[in-house]
């Protein structure tokens, strides 16, 4: 901002207080023998000559790419940053193991056909132990050998049914994830691309989703649909957006302004382009920042509805179902016991995933900041040091 | 802009927000099928359907949708929100019944999610790097991911069943003003309160450690000030300033915590009626907690933004 | 002359995940009580840090690894947090480069330097008040009195630079540290807070420390400077020497380079190349990657700083400094830059470095 933009500065920098005093007084100095100039220092010697020493071509700079390639190498960085993440890694390899295992516990029928037929779970979830393998099994057996995570309420093995529990939570994240991701990257998109009138109608919508908490919503839509499936990817996806919609419209604000979307805009580049070409990668990293920790609460929002006995029918191995069934026999203690095998490692699952999942969303925050990858090397004085040492600093919270 | 100016302001932005809230939470039952009417005739094979038609007219649910928000929205309006199907009881009793016990609850968990969450993150921030901060971060990181339901179920198994500190579930619990009540509040509270704590405490962290790069840090550093004072006067209300905007959503975290907590512990606050009215299909009282709760969201955004203006000078500029 | 400050032989590292930077090496310099002193260099090259640092201001990962850093006498360096503190803001000023980011956004200028005063002077809040609005009158700022409640928003970035001049003033310093004062500012800002701060210079009485990149900036107000490359000092001089007879190829090459209204010339002559890779700096000179007059040698000896008259080392108390091995070893092509004064009247003044020095001591 220059002084004269200042419309409260009445007396400005323009009215001097005190220009002609001794103050100037090296100033004058200089001045009075004329101009200088250095003839003789040469540039071309040191472009034409022979490096001097190997590392001597310090002249050739690099220079900088177009935008697209920019992109291109945010990208690029952020995976490398990403994979020298340790704990990152691990919750990916965990996020990865668990949904492997649980679409692996038990073969997958579509149609009748079997089209996954691994069984990695030693019983079907739905099997009661006492009628059909062994009648010396009896509800609430504590974790042994053959059942290393117990026996449930209903005398069903609780190690095949946590193996299976996620099939339902993890993939009813990842598909609610993308439905709303998309959904509100394009809603964000137009409302701040355009601006104004619809930008002012789309937002106040948004504002209106924002009041209702996304499990009272999902409650109520289970509610009037039951539950179910797709029930609950619908119950969960119909207001979930509005936080990409929201987040995606302030990135294009700030994108929008930058120079070279103006200047796209002004060599007559259509709307539609300048969104997809420009507008929508930038607004892409914090887009999917955001997406990877929902998973997590979408995760945790199914597994609330299964153990308010909302989500799935209430047999299902599902985790919060699963919790839900223990509930009561938590409180009683049948003869004294307290089977807390039932409560602990159903909850440890969604626990766990959850967890993993947050962890590799700061992990993608991280690699992706756009704070640090966008340091270049114009850093003004010594505070290319500093910048240098910021990233020191990140360095050590990784491991 | 003065600060009155913008409290106005932005109190008058919140008019449109609630006649959505209101469209919304009307559409939600209205257009799915199975009025409550129909319902009640479901319960109760008897009645004719000239009676029939006399509840609907009465319950203001015959003629075209708008008319029928109309007269829902004028009876919200002045604290009629119909009556419970099967007993026939005024909603508006049963909410004013409710809502104290949840918001004794709420408050208890904001007062908790604060009280741990601010030192937390100002001590991990200042500390970056160092042991503490390695705890404090992977402390939040699990709050912030472990299920609330789960949470309490640990809580009770741990302390109430195996430790004894707790009552476990109180069979009548006591009036909220009697002094054991917060032997009853403190389970529900903290499970409630953990996930906001550990938000707020990973928000003021990551402000707080930006904040303390900023340039006005190191010049006020440069002026000779004590590093309590950068810290604690120059460095947390700016600090304060992203938790204050991150209020609104975890309020929101809040009030739907509430219904899970609640159910998990008993407490008879409107989320464990909401549950049960869902469970029996008491279409008025869903429809009525469902409002309030979003009422209590947007006031909550509001009180928010006007404490987001008080801390930050420069919003109201804008 | 007695000396306000003495800087000798500081050094400092940053330990970062890429490596070791020698932000600073083995830097030495002092300033005369009232005087204002110049350190100019491009970006990079470690001014900011030096300047930083003489407070103790380094934040980790940055480490002041060697040296004394001697204010009126005392080491700053073996001071404890809380001596420090009582120095700065008191006795030594601090002017930074952006000076709205300098101030909090969240507090009224005014009660920003009041806080200061009250800290330092031990003043109680309405006196605090009082002196913070004569000062704020005395920097240029219309209506100090309503100007006291306004934030930094509401500041124009001039008047920002001048409410932190008043700031550094605010305690009576012997000293100010000016940071890169007027890069963020117009041009025509710029010379009006430069003015400014020259003027109260003399009127208090106190000595200025000026960083810049900007070697315009050092002839309008400078009585002596130091040229700083990748870490360390290549020359010091008195500013008029400075510019009439540049020792050192680096300074002649950032002289080369300054843009003049009315030049024929159709390209701008600059430095070719970069600054060095500050974790693995080019051995011998630093500079020879980048100097036209770089022979083998330079690749090898790492110059010392020296008198360019004599070729001996140069201790704190010489005006005249230079770190080219044409001073020392003597170089086979010499320096053959020349400096060319147009007067008004157009006579031409030539003198060639060259022929002065042709033979040093040390051949």
């Amino acid at each position: 901002m220059t002084d004269g933009d200042d419309p409260g500065t009445d007396v400005t920098d323009d009215d001097d207080p005190g220009t002609d005093s001794a103050g100037s007084r090296a100033r004058s100095r200089t001045d009075e023998r004329g101009r200088i100039r250095i003839t003789g220092f040469d540039a071309d010697r040191v472009r034409d000559r022979d490096p001097l020493s190997e590392r001597g071509d310090e002249a050739a700079g690099g220079t900088n790419g177009g935008t697209a390639a920019e992109m291109d190498g945010r990208w690029r960085r952020g995976l490398r940053r990403f994979g020298r993440n340790r704990s990152a890694m691990t919750a990916l390899a965990i996020v990865v193991s668990m949904a492997t295992v649980s679409l692996l516990a038990r073969p997958v029928e579509v149609l009748g056909v079997v089209v996954q037929p691994f069984a990695l779970a030693p019983y079907d979830p739905t099997t009661i132990l006492y009628l059909s393998v062994d009648p010396s099994v009896s509800p609430y057996d504590p974790p042994s050998w053959r059942f290393p995570m117990g026996v449930d309420g209903s005398g069903r093995d609780l190690f095949s049914r946590v193996l299976v529990g996620g099939r339902y939570s993890i993939s009813i994240g990842f598909v609610v994830v993308g439905l709303t991701a998309s959904f509100g990257l394009a809603y964000g998109a137009i409302s701040g691309y355009y601006g104004g009138v619809v930008d002012e109608v789309m937002m106040r919508i948004v504002d209106v989703v924002f009041a209702f908490p996304g499990l009272v919503l999902a409650l109520v839509v289970v509610a009037t649909l039951g539950g179910g499936y797709w029930q609950l990817v619908v119950a969960f996806s119909l207001f979930g957006w509005a936080g990409y919609a929201r987040l995606v419209r302030g990135e294009v604000l700030s994108i929008a302004e930058r120079e070279y979307v103006v200047a796209a805009k002004a060599i007559g580049a259509r709307d539609r382009a300048v969104i997809r070409r420009h507008v929508a990668p930038n607004a892409l990293s914090p887009l999917v920042v955001l997406a990877s920790l929902n998973v997590g609460s979408v995760v945790i929002g199914v597994a609330a509805l299964g153990f308010l006995g909302l989500g799935m029918d209430p047999s299902t191995a599902e985790w919060g179902t699963m919790l839900d069934a223990t509930r009561e026999t938590l409180i009683q203690g049948p003869g004294g016991r307290i089977p807390w095998w039932a409560t602990v490692y159903p909850g440890g699952a969604i626990f766990v995933f959850v967890l993993a999942m947050n962890v590799i969303g700061d992990g993608i925050n991280d690699a992706l900041d756009a704070r640090t990858t966008g340091v270049g090397r114009d850093g003004r004085g010594g505070r290319k040091e500093r910048d240098g040492g910021d990233r020191g600093d990140r360095g050590g919270d990784e491991s | 802009m003065s600060l009155r100016r913008f409290v106005v302001r932005r109190a008058l932005s919140v008019v449109p927000v609630l006649f959505g809230v209101s469209v919304i939470t009307f559409g939600l039952f209205h257009l799915t099928p199975g009025d409550p009417v129909s319902q009640l005739v479901a319960l109760n094979p008897d009645v004719s359907a000239a009676e029939e038609a006399r509840l609907r007219e009465r319950w203001g649910l015959s003629g075209p949708v708008w008319r029928q928000y109309l007269a829902w929205l004028s009876n919200v309006l002045v604290g009629d929100f119909g009556r419970e199907l099967r007993t026939g009881r005024a909603v508006s009793g049963i909410l004013w019944r409710r809502l104290p016990e949840t918001i004794v609850l709420g408050v208890f968990g904001w007062a908790f999610a604060i009280a741990i969450a601010i030192p937390a993150g100002i001590y991990a921030a200042v500390n970056k790097g160092r042991l503490g901060d390695v705890a404090a971060r992977v402390l939040a990181l699990s709050g912030v991911s472990i299920p609330n339901f789960w949470l309490g179920l640990l809580l009770i198994l741990v302390l109430s069943l195996y430790l004894g500190l707790f009552p476990v579930l109180p069979p009548s619990r006591l009036p909220l003003y009697h002094p054991e009540t917060l032997r009853y509040l403190l389970l529900p509270g903290v499970t409630i309160g953990t996930a906001a704590a550990a938000s707020v405490t990973r928000v003021m962290r990551t402000s707080m450690a930006e904040e303390l790069n900023e340039e006005y840090v190191t010049a006020a550093r440069a002026r000779g000030l004590p590093e309590r004072t950068v810290v604690f006067k120059h460095v947390l209300r700016n600090s304060l300033v992203s938790v204050v905007t991150l209020a609104a959503t975890l309020t929101a975290g809040i009030v739907a915590g509430s219904v899970v907590v609640e159910s998990v512990f008993n407490w008879p606050g409107l989320g464990s009626e909401f549950v049960r009215a869902i469970d029996r299909r008491e279409v008025n009282v869903v429809m009525a907690i469902t409002l309030v709760t979003a009422v209590a969201v947007v006031l909550a955004n509001l009180l928010a933004d006007v404490l987001y203006a008080v801390l930050d000078p420069r919003i109201r500029y804008d | 002359m007695t000396a306000v400050l003495e800087v000798e032989d500081l050094t400092v590292r940053f330990y970062t995940e890429e490596g070791v930077v020698t932000a600073v090496d083995g830097l030495s310099y002092r300033i005369e009580a009232g005087e204002t002193f110049g350190v100019v260099g491009e970006s990079g090259a470690g001014k900011s840090v030096a300047a930083l640092s003489v407070l103790g201001l380094i934040d980790s990962p940055g480490r002041i690894e060697g040296g004394e850093v001697r204010f009126e006498g005392e080491d700053l360096l073996s001071m404890d947090e809380s001596e420090l503190r009582s120095v700065r803001g008191d006795e030594v000023g601090t002017v930074f480069q952006d000076a709205r980011a300098a101030l909090n956004p969240v507090y009224t200028v005014g009660e920003q330097i009041a806080e200061t005063i009250e800290h330092h002077l031990g003043y109680p809040p309405s006196a605090a008040r009082d002196r913070a609005i004569r000062l704020l009158d005395r920097v240029g700022i219309a209506d100090a009195e309503t100007r006291y409640s306004d934030y930094p928003h509401e500041f124009s970035g001039g008047m920002c630079q001048r409410a932190a001049i008043a700031m550094a003033l605010s305690c009576d310093p012997e000293l100010i540290v000016a940071d890169e004062p007027t890069t963020a500012l117009d041009v025509t800002v710029e010379a009006r807070i430069l003015d400014l701060l020259a003027e109260l210079a003399d009127e208090f009485d106190v000595a200025v420390q000026l960083v810049t990149h900007d070697l315009g900036v050092i002839a309008g107000t400078c009585d002596r400077a130091m040229v700083m490359y990748a870490g360390e000092a290549v020359e010091t001089a008195p500013i008029e020497e400075l510019y009439y007879d540049p020792k050192h190829p680096y300074t002649a090459g950032l002289m080369s380079a300054i843009p003049r209204v009315g030049d024929d010339d159709d390209r701008l002559p600059t430095i070719p190349g970069t600054m060095p890779d500050p974790i693995d700096p080019p051995p011998g000179c630093r500079f020879h990657p980048r100097c036209p007059f770089a022979e083998e040698a330079c690749t090898r000896t790492d110059p010392a700083l020296v008198d360019p008259e004599t070729g001996e080392a140069a201790t704190l108390d010489d005006d005249r400094a230079a770190a080219c091995l044409e001073y020392t070893e003597g170089l086979s092509g010499g320096l053959d830059y020349s400096v060319e004064v147009a007067g008004g009247t157009g006579e031409h003044v030539e003198k060639t470095i060259d022929e002065r020095d042709e033979g040093g001591p040390d051949e």
